[in-house]
């Protein structure tokens, strides 16, 4: 059966068992977010994709459709709230656009300049995380990890093979490499992986690519990522 | 070639002027004097203040991350860091010679960047003191000063200056902090289009360059006493020549000769530098003071950049500044020019010469070729060398075999400047404050000694960890309560 909900004032359709995400994505509409992906089960825990729900604030990767919502989305609030949570973000890993060779091609990065994030606003934790740079084709830069668990998903998921964790709890909460001496070269991890490809910041980069894709053609300089697909028809 | 008025016998007695900070230079830096009752001059420093840190935060990052990070100790030549961490990690990946387009690309960034960097210092930061005088009004002395009293002259030098930041851009991405060059080669060529844009205004940017040659001269030769003898010291001085010995800013091998223009060494491949170089840390200034091995501390130090480069080299291979440095050579009388502010005469022989070479490179059809990359066997050390637009600059990496930078050695150009600068500073203070009472013009007669050199003092500090440090605890009485210092 078809339905119909409206986001932002406009008439958006949806199938049983879509989400708000899913819905606005199939109809073109852009809505903010970092840990979901469409081939994913959703995680809701970034909470960057929140809109209200008949006046109530709900992510909307987890809130199922339902006919007759009123959604809204693009408004000045929820926006402030988006901005604050991706500040956050910035603040509590390491992240140098400058000299980062994800810069252009990183959501993180290109969903701050959506929000209008003109700077980090909080205090910077400035935590120190090791770089694991011992596989031979992949490096892991965990300065730059937001926890999405994208990565998690997808080795657990598609590659059934388990190589990322997220371990800690709270502030605490970190990444992991699943093997016994925590490297990335102690597993069977490959750069032919789902989960080398779905990291949506610089953590898991293939080795000696660095800035190899000149300025003005990285994927957010053609466009900005609310015109992106993969973004509004799904990656 | 001695250390007189580095350090005065009794300080305490003596009355402090400082210059804090010293305008119209790249970066911040401050000079201190020491003066007694009778204005004698008993002590003269340039100290560096900034304190930055990259040889340090760069050890553990993966080694293609280098040449973008290491280009932000600058804004205004980041390039010639970009490229000079590229040539060492050249060596690193194996790239033992890049593809015509890679090196013709590098080469046209780095010459547009010398066009820029030179237009910047002469007609922003230093034609206001040549133009009006040491110690003209003071609130005219700058560049909307000479906006008004010389607008043709002003214009010119903001539209050379960004000629070549847009060489830069074309070449790079982006004017300031590009990520053109990679190592083994590079991310882009040219296209037709940014080369026909720059096709259009590169005839009379070279036209420009020199009539600022002959700017110069002329302010120089019109008053040969004070141009040829303010803040004048004998010195040593390197830079790299090309082949033949022509003028190369961007390959070659390390030349260096002493004050009588005699060679000290030559032909030295930069690989080796450190056994020819050595850098003396001193417990004022965050800012080292290199060396030549051969000669050691006291009367090895030397100058580079301009003057150092064009009385390096046997010829420069572009006629218009050939016919220039000729005319140099000439006036200079057969050896070798120390005067400081001949500085400024050389520095715009160079941007002629950089006009030059970037309108024969772009009629080079290998700058829209598309052979961008080479690679070779993996090696675990590189050093990269380039002529900076203020002299010589080195980047020396070791890398593990997991592809991490284990340690980074940067001699920048301004350092190579240190001892020189510190000299030139000290002789306009005997020559111009001994005695005086000491005034604004005064002053800026110290400044613009230093000018002369286009000091980046924010490139220069760029240690970490190495630099003596003294901390002392002082109580309400000024008795020291504990002390503690690293040397």
């Amino acid at each position: 059966m078809s339905y119909t909900f409206t986001l932002d004032g406009k008439v958006v359709p949806f199938v049983d068992g879509q989400t708000i995400i899913q819905a606005a994505s199939a109809a073109g509409i852009f809505i903010p977010h970092l840990c979901y992906h469409p081939e994913f089960k959703p995680h809701g825990s970034c909470k960057l994709c929140t809109v209200k729900v008949n006046g109530r604030h709900t992510a909307s990767c987890t809130m199922r459709a339902a006919p007759g919502m009123v959604v809204e989305s693009e408004t000045e609030e929820i926006n402030a709230e988006r901005r604050a949570l991706t500040q956050m973000l910035f603040v509590e890993g390491n992240h140098f656009c400058p000299s980062c060779e994800k810069s252009g091609n990183c959501q993180l990065q290109a969903t701050a300049y959506h929000l209008g994030m003109m700077s980090a606003h909080y205090d910077h934790f400035f935590p120190n995380r090791a770089v694991d740079a011992s596989h031979p084709e992949a490096l892991l830069d965990f300065n730059r990890c937001i926890l999405c668990s994208l990565c998690v998903r997808a080795s657990r998921d598609v590659d059934g093979k388990n190589v990322f964790g997220l371990s800690g709890r709270g502030i605490k909460t970190h990444l992991i490499v699943n093997a016994k001496s925590g490297r990335l070269a102690d597993t069977d991890f490959t750069l032919a992986d789902k989960a080398a490809q779905v990291c949506p910041v610089g953590v898991i980069l293939k080795k000696r690519q660095g800035f190899a894709v000149p300025i003005g053609e990285r994927k957010y300089d053609k466009a900005p990522i609310s015109e992106t697909a993969e973004t509004t028809e799904g990656r | 070639m001695t250390y007189q008025l580095e350090t005065a016998a009794h300080p305490e007695t003596l009355r402090r002027v400082a210059i804090d900070p010293v305008s119209r230079v790249e970066g911040h830096g401050k000079v201190t004097i020491l003066l007694d009752d009778q204005n004698k001059v008993h002590q003269v420093r340039l100290h560096i203040v900034e304190f930055r840190g990259f040889e340090k935060f760069i050890q553990g990052r993966p080694y293609w991350e280098v040449p973008v990070m290491v280009q932000r100790l600058c804004g205004i030549c980041p390039v010639s860091h970009h490229l000079a961490a590229s040539k060492a990690l050249d060596v690193i990946v194996g790239a033992k010679k890049l593809t015509a387009t890679a090196e013709k690309m590098r080469r046209l960034m780095h010459y547009g960047q010398m066009l820029q960097s030179h237009a910047l210092h002469f007609f922003h930061l230093c034609s206001p003191d040549l133009l009006f005088g040491f110690d003209s009004d003071v609130t005219k002395r700058n560049i909307v000063g000479v906006a008004m009293a010389h607008p043709e002259t002003a214009k010119r030098g903001v539209l050379l200056r960004r000629f070549g930041q847009e060489v830069i851009r074309v070449t790079a991405g982006k004017r300031v902090h590009g990520t053109g060059a990679i190592p083994g080669g590079v991310n882009k060529a040219l296209t037709v289009a940014e080369r026909d844009e720059l096709l259009k205004d590169i005839y009379h940017i070279v036209q420009w360059s020199r009539d600022a040659v002959q700017l110069i001269q002329k302010v120089h030769t019109q008053d040969p006493g004070l141009y040829n003898s303010f803040g004048i010291f004998r010195s040593n001085f390197m830079s790299i020549v090309g082949n033949n010995g022509d003028l190369d800013f961007y390959h070659g091998t390390l030349r260096a000769r002493d004050d009588n223009g005699k060679i000290i060494f030559d032909h030295v491949d930069y690989q080796q530098y450190n056994q020819y170089i050595e850098e003396e840390v001193r417990p004022w200034s965050y800012m080292k003071f290199p060396f030549f091995k051969s000669i050691g501390k006291e009367h090895g130090w030397y100058k580079v950049g301009p003057l150092a480069r064009v009385q390096n080299c046997n010829q420069i291979s572009t006629p218009f500044a050939e016919h220039e440095r000729k005319e140099f050579v000439d006036y200079a009388g057969g050896s070798p020019m120390h005067a400081p502010l001949a500085y400024h005469w050389t520095r715009m022989i160079e941007m002629l010469h950089a006009a030059e070479v970037i309108k024969e490179l772009l009629h080079d059809d290998d700058l829209l070729g598309s052979d961008l990359m080479v690679q070779g066997e993996r090696q675990m050390e590189g050093v990269g060398v380039i002529e900076a637009p203020r002299g010589t600059l080195f980047h020396h990496y070791r890398v593990d075999e997991n592809d991490l930078v284990t340690m980074a050695n940067l001699i920048v150009s301004t350092t190579n400047n240190n001892q020189a600068m510190n000299e030139a500073i000290r002789h306009v203070a005997r020559r111009y404050l001994h005695g005086h009472e000491v005034t604004e013009g005064l002053l800026n007669h110290i400044e613009v000694a230093i000018r002369a050199f286009d000091p980046c003092l924010s490139c220069a500090t760029h240690a970490l960890g190495k630099m003596p440090l003294e901390v002392e605890l002082v109580d309400p009485e000024g008795r020291i309560v504990h002390s503690l210092s690293r040397s």
